[in-house]
This record gives C-alpha cells, sequence and structure tokens, in this order.
C-alpha cells in the first residue's frame, strides 16, 4: 500500500470540475485509490463519494492506492493534485 | 430542391386564376413578396420583377386613380417575361386593362378573398418551408415525451433497436436510418422521414417492419422539431465521458447549433431508458430545474462551511 498526503490551496476546494479531473485519473488504474478526509474515506474512482466529502482550502487529505500499479496511481493522482487542487 | 411552380400556389390556396393561365408553369424563384405600390406610380427602376407579385387595397384604388393611358403604361411594366405571377387580395374586381396586359404576356393573375396581411403571411410561410435550407442526416429521430431527440451514432451501435424500445415504451418514431431536415426561421430544424421509408423499421434479423400496422398511429409522427442530439458509440476506455452534465456539448447542423449528449454504449445498459430519461431532463432544464447546477451550488455552500468550521 501506497500513502501520500496533499493540502488543498485551490480556493473552491475539491469541487465537481476538479474532482472530475481526479476520479477519471484515478479511473485509469487497476489499484484500489482511497481518499480520506476528516476522519471519512471514500473510493477516489466515485465521483459522488469524492464530493460528498465536501473537501474546503486547507484541507488535509490523505490518498492511498493498493494493487499491482500502486505507485503509478498515487503519482498519477498527485500530479493532478498539484495541477489543479494544492500540493 | 423543389421547385416551386405558379400552379402550386393554386393548388395550395384558396386562390383562383383570373388570367394568364399560359403562364401558370412559370417558376417561382425567390420566397421574397413584393408590394409594387412605388412602381405604380411610374418608378420601375428597382423593381423586383422576378418576385411575386402581391396588389392589395391601397395599390388597386392608386391604380384605379391613374388615366386609362398611364394604367396600361404601369401594367405593361408589370408583367414582365419572368414575373412569377400577380396575386390580388380582399377579392377585389381586376380591371380589363390588367387582364388584358396579364393575357397578352402570360402573368398569371390570382385572386384572394382574404385580407393582404393575412395573405403575405401565409404566402410566404408556404415558400419559406420550401426553400428552407435542407439536408439530410444519417441517424432516427423519435419524439419523446415532445421532445425531438435525434439519435445519431455508427452503422451497428444500436439505433433501430434503441427506436423499437422507445416506441414499445409508447413514443413516437419520426424518421430511421435517414432523417430529412429542414431549417426554418435561423433556430429551428424540422425533421422527417424520406417518404418511401416513412413508418418503417430497419432492424436486424427481423428485416423491415412497419412501425404503424404494428403498434398503431399513436406510434409515428410526420415530422418533428429537433430539440436535442444522442449520440451512441461504442464504449471507449480511454475517452471521457461527461460525468457531470454542467457543460452543455451542442452539435452544429445547417445554421442552428443543438444540444448534444454523446452516450457510450455497453452490453447490459438499457439505451431506451437512459435517452428517455435525458428527454425528460432536458424538459427540466427548460423549464428552469437544473439538477447538475443546483448540486454545485450545494457542493460550494457545503465546502464554504467546512472552510468556516476550519478557521
Amino acid at each position: 500500500m501506497k500513502e501520500q498526503t496533499f493540502t488543498i490551496t485551490a480556493d473552491t476546494g475539491v469541487h465537481a470540475r476538479p474532482a472530475t479531473l481526479l476520479v477519471n485519473k484515478a479511473g485509469q488504474y487497476e489499484s484500489d485509490v482511497e481518499v480520506s478526509y476528516n476522519g471519512k474515506s471514500v473510493n477516489l474512482k466515485s465521483i459522488m463519494g469524492v464530493m460528498s466529502l465536501g473537501i474546503p482550502k486547507g484541507a488535509e487529505i490523505s490518498v492511498t492506492a493498493t494493487g499491482g500499479d500502486e505507485e503509478d496511481a498515487i503519482n498519477g493522482v498527485s500530479e493532478v493534485i498539484k495541477e489543479h487542487l494544492g500540493e | 430542391m423543389a421547385m416551386v411552380r405558379t400552379k402550386d400556389l393554386l393548388e395550395n390556396f384558396n386562390l383562383t386564376l383570373v388570367a394568364g393561365k399560359d403562364g401558370i408553369h412559370r417558376e417561382i424563384i425567390t420566397s421574397d413578396i413584393s408590394r409594387p405600390g412605388i412602381e405604380m406610380t411610374g418608378y420601375f427602376k428597382y423593381y423586383p420583377k422576378e418576385r411575386l407579385q402581391l396588389i392589395g387595397k391601397t395599390e388597386m384604388a392608386y391604380f384605379l386613380d391613374l388615366t386609362f393611358q398611364e394604367q396600361k403604361d404601369r401594367v405593361e411594366k408589370l408583367c414582365t417575361d419572368i414575373t412569377p405571377g400577380i396575386v390580388v387580395t380582399r377579392g377585389m374586381d381586376i380591371p380589363e386593362v390588367m387582364i388584358d396586359a396579364a393575357n397578352e404576356s402570360a402573368v398569371p393573375i390570382l385572386r384572394s378573398p382574404r385580407k393582404t396581411t393575412r395573405v403575405i403571411s401565409r404566402l410566404t410561410n408556404f415558400l419559406e418551408a420550401r426553400y428552407a435550407p435542407f439536408t439530410a442526416i444519417h441517424g432516427v429521430l423519435v419524439d419523446i415525451y415532445g421532445v425531438g431527440v435525434l439519435i445519431t451514432g455508427q452503422s451497428g451501435v444500436g439505433k433501430s433497436e434503441t427506436a423499437l424500445e422507445l416506441v414499445k415504451r409508447g413514443h413516437r418514431l419520426v424518421a430511421d436510418d435517414s432523417v430529412e431536415i429542414r431549417q426554418e426561421d435561423y433556430d429551428t430544424l424540422i425533421g422527417n422521414s424520406p417518404p418511401l421509408i416513412e413508418h418503417l423499421l430497419e432492424i436486424r434479423g427481423l428485416g423491415i417492419i412497419n412501425v404503424m400496422t404494428l403498434f398503431g398511429a399513436g406510434a409515428v409522427r410526420s415530422y418533428k422539431k429537433i430539440s436535442m442530439i444522442i449520440n451512441l458509440e461504442i464504449w471507449d476506455q480511454k475517452k471521457q465521458y461527461d460525468r457531470l452534465g454542467l457543460d452543455e456539448d451542442t452539435m452544429k447542423i445547417m445554421d442552428v447549433h443543438v444540444p448534444k449528449s454523446t452516450i457510450p454504449v455497453r452490453p447490459g445498459r438499457n439505451l431506451a431508458v437512459i435517452i428517455e430519461v435525458a428527454a425528460m431532463n432536458f424538459r427540466l432544464k427548460r423549464m428552469g430545474v437544473n439538477a447538475a447546477e443546483e448540486f454545485s451550488e450545494r457542493l460550494t455552500t457545503m465546502i464554504e462551511q467546512e472552510k468556516d468550521d476550519m478557521e
């Protein structure tokens, strides 16, 4: 299992459009990818799940990936987050 | 494009042929109509002679006030060799001099019992429809809850099968396989079936079936305004499909942009239900209820609240 923590810096938080980008990226990998925020953990491949967390600016989220391509999955998701959401 | 001749007007409207019957095969080349008021005064410099001419009460009253010599001169100039016809409204009597000139130059004079403005608008509508820009598209047109949905997609993707399922669910088939589309005004597309294949559906393995005889007159319509396009395509793993419905994609047919959704096809997906819901959702959006936008606003509120809680 691979895990990485990010801080959201985008003003709108994880809103609908960035969430779509995230979910589409996660969907490209075979590994199970999950995101947790505030003690709740959801599948990063499910758009309604991700949006239901209501992640605001300044939040700390952690992404975990488990499976054959977990390394790639974390890197891929990390790229999207760094480009659109935070660090 | 079908040609319009003066005799088509006789067949479609309540008009009587008064004179110039040798000219009823003349072609009407434009949907514009001219009211030769200024020409009656003798000014023919910009006379649009190729148009249908319409003489109302005012023009006729002025004409009758002219001297006989002037009258003769005006009607001779009005009746050119390409003028498709002269329509006289309000059932007015037509002076001998006009009839003689029309007979001589074979320009048909048609009389209508109706008022000038009504005649203009009806003739314009008729001619505009005949001269409307026209195209044909490979697809299926179905009326779903009153929304004209054009289903497009490659051959074999399941357009006709989906149409059959929609008809079975109580919706109406307009055209299968080839949809003839004409543009009315600047923003309206009307689709209909080519006459030869009207009411017919081709289903692989069954052949040609007649939807009207099988399902009844309620299962078909002859034409329908096209409000949205559903594009079916085989599910592509690498392609990103719309997840939110916040953005409206469009497709341009002639000058009109029509909202378009792309729906990926995969075994086990019930396309008829999805398309039915797409049509209902389209109606709902036009009535001002947009689920995706409402959700987006709710999400904004929630994120704001979370942020406040954190600070």
